[in-house]
């Protein structure tokens, strides 16, 4: 199978691979797939002041999963959570130029973030309870 | 002094060889010189293409220990094996409809039954164990009033397991069933006597054995039992009225010639190559923690390798192996999205079916080209396993097993 460029460029120099502590407050963790279906992602995101600061990835599966990860958490650093959670797995298809059977791994990359978002916000809304 | 390794190396001759020089020369002159027509009775170019395709079809016989009358020259062993299964289920349609096969055969087996099974005819599929292995137990209790044919495959195109086609070929002969093996991945590789294996039908390939391709033949017994077939082409009446078409002579001299190196040097072949591939095995094994062997360590053939490296995809292996030319069971090889279905038949989960590897040696390949797989497999499989979150919880003692995964 032929990959794209920016594929092949992710996959040998990957961005941000990584983890962070899972029981800071201020970090949301993402873990999307299955091993079963050769794709497991784990993105990890740390929040100051609605801002991300920091992203860190892990990802089991192909070159496409593992460059669709990696871009998000470049894309993903510096912006507000409220925007990260906009990314569309649409705008990851284009930026790498995933061919049709690649898709899913850009869903997954989505799916990624906003679980990441949604561990985050969960862990402020339990903190702010009392 | 170094020695320049020339890139990518090829450690798939499971898929195809290179022809091999010899053969190459052989042929030459069936193109230009003697390029006759091996059924053109009326004149000395036909004469002498039929002459090299006789001589061909002794070479080819004597390496498995048949008669040349029982060889049949096709295209390929799929034809081969369409011939032999849909031949043979045709001209005993009025005799019984039941086949016999297994889960892990190749896909011109399986999808030679699958189309008789949807035009009537019941088809059973026996199942392997973790070794891939089926025994002929397996198939005695298969065996019903009506079944015409038994096929098993001789050895595995994925993990080169060995099935115990003498056993079965005694049981078959007992209980007068025929008895097909598709030996394309065995051909040439180890010692295969259609005499005494009871063998009935037996499919091969050229092209496996560094001969060219897009020839292959058909072993057909003639005596005791005589198999007889219903023809799938039409026309001349070529190959005993098997398999009508002109033959491809140049190609069948080459098949001659590449069966006589195959047989004469099969010993030292045998010894060569098994030796090459256990010193991979147990480098990769021994050096790469948390590799697994698909398939058996013994009843398997001297080339193939078949590992998968845990908790990494096999497609990002593979990315990272530019260099080297090799099979994944991985899913993202295949236009469909299953992992691979003979892994899968030995009972291996899809995570280490995804992450497996077939690696198959050949007779040119060289050592100093394993040490370089060896050591560029090394180097990415640490990289890729400290990208990896399964192998992170493998660290953390987390049992993968334990956790509710979120199909997609």
């Amino acid at each position: 199978m032929a990959y794209s460029d920016k594929v092949i460029e992710h996959y040998e120099n990957p961005r941000n691979v990584g983890s962070m502590d899972k029981s800071d407050d201020d970090v949301g963790t993402g873990i999307v797939g299955a091993p079963a279906c050769g794709d497991v992602m784990k993105l990890q995101i740390k929040v100051e002041d609605g801002v991300i600061t920091d992203a860190k990835f892990k990802t089991y599966g192909c070159g496409s999963a593992i460059a669709s990860s990696s871009l998000v958490t470049e894309w993903v650093k510096g912006m507000k959570i409220e925007d990260a959670a906009e990314i569309q797995n649409s705008q990851i298809v284009e930026e790498l130029s995933l061919p049709p059977v690649k898709i899913h791994c850009s869903v997954l990359a989505e799916d990624a973030i906003k679980a990441a978002i949604k561990d985050y916000q969960s862990k402020q809304g339990a903190g702010s309870d009392s | 002094m170094t020695t320049t390794i020339k890139t990518p190396i090829y450690l798939d001759y499971a898929a195809t060889c290179p022809v091999d020089p010899v053969v190459v020369d052989k042929m030459i002159p069936y193109f230009t010189e003697t390029y006759g027509n091996a059924a053109s009775r009326t004149h000395p170019y036909g004469w002498a293409a039929e002459e090299a395709v006789e001589n061909a079809r002794v070479e080819v016989a004597k390496l498995i220990g048949a008669e040349p009358k029982e060889i049949s020259f096709t295209s390929g062993a799929t034809e081969s094996d369409n011939l032999a299964i849909k031949g043979v289920a045709e001209y005993l349609r009025d005799k019984g409809k039941h086949i016999i096969t297994v889960a892990t055969e190749h896909k011109a087996v399986l999808d030679s039954c699958k189309y008789l099974e949807l035009r009537g005819h019941d088809v059973t599929l026996l199942s392997v164990d973790n070794d891939g292995l089926v025994s002929a137990q397996q198939v005695a209790d298969a065996i019903r009033e009506d079944t015409v044919l038994v096929s098993v495959m001789f050895a595995n195109n994925e993990t080169g397991a060995i099935q115990p086609i003498a056993d079965i070929g005694a049981l078959c002969h007992d209980r007068k069933v025929l008895f097909h093996t598709d030996a394309v991945q065995a051909f040439g590789k180890i010692p295969i006597d259609v005499q005494a294996m009871n063998i009935d039908l037996m499919s091969i390939s050229d092209h496996k054995v560094y001969g060219p391709k897009g020839v292959g033949a058909l072993f057909v017994r003639r005596r005791r039992p005589r198999v007889r077939l219903t023809p799938q082409i039409h026309g001349g009446g070529h190959e005993r009225g098997n398999r009508s078409g002109t033959l491809n002579v140049p190609a069948i001299v080459g098949f001659g010639e590449a069966s006589r190196i195959a047989r004469e040097g099969m010993t030292a072949e045998i010894a060569k190559t098994k030796e090459l591939r256990d010193y991979l095995r147990d480098r990769l094994m021994g050096e790469i923690s948390h590799v697994v062997l698909n398939g058996p360590r013994e009843h398997m053939l001297p080339g193939h390798l078949n590992l998968s490296f845990e908790y990494i995809e096999g497609e990002s292996l593979l990315m990272a192996l530019k260099d080297i030319a090799l099979s994944s069971g991985s899913a993202c090889t295949s236009a469909s999205l299953e992992p691979s279905y003979v892994l899968r038949a030995m009972g291996l989960n899809d995570e280490l079916a995804h992450s497996s590897l077939r690696m198959t040696i050949g007779r040119f390949t060289k050592r100093e080209e394993l040490d370089y797989v060896v050591e560029l497999l090394k180097k990415h499989v640490e990289r890729l396993r400290e990208m990896s979150p399964l192998w992170e919880m493998v660290q953390e003692g987390i049992d993968l097993n334990s956790i509710q995964w979120s199909a997609h």
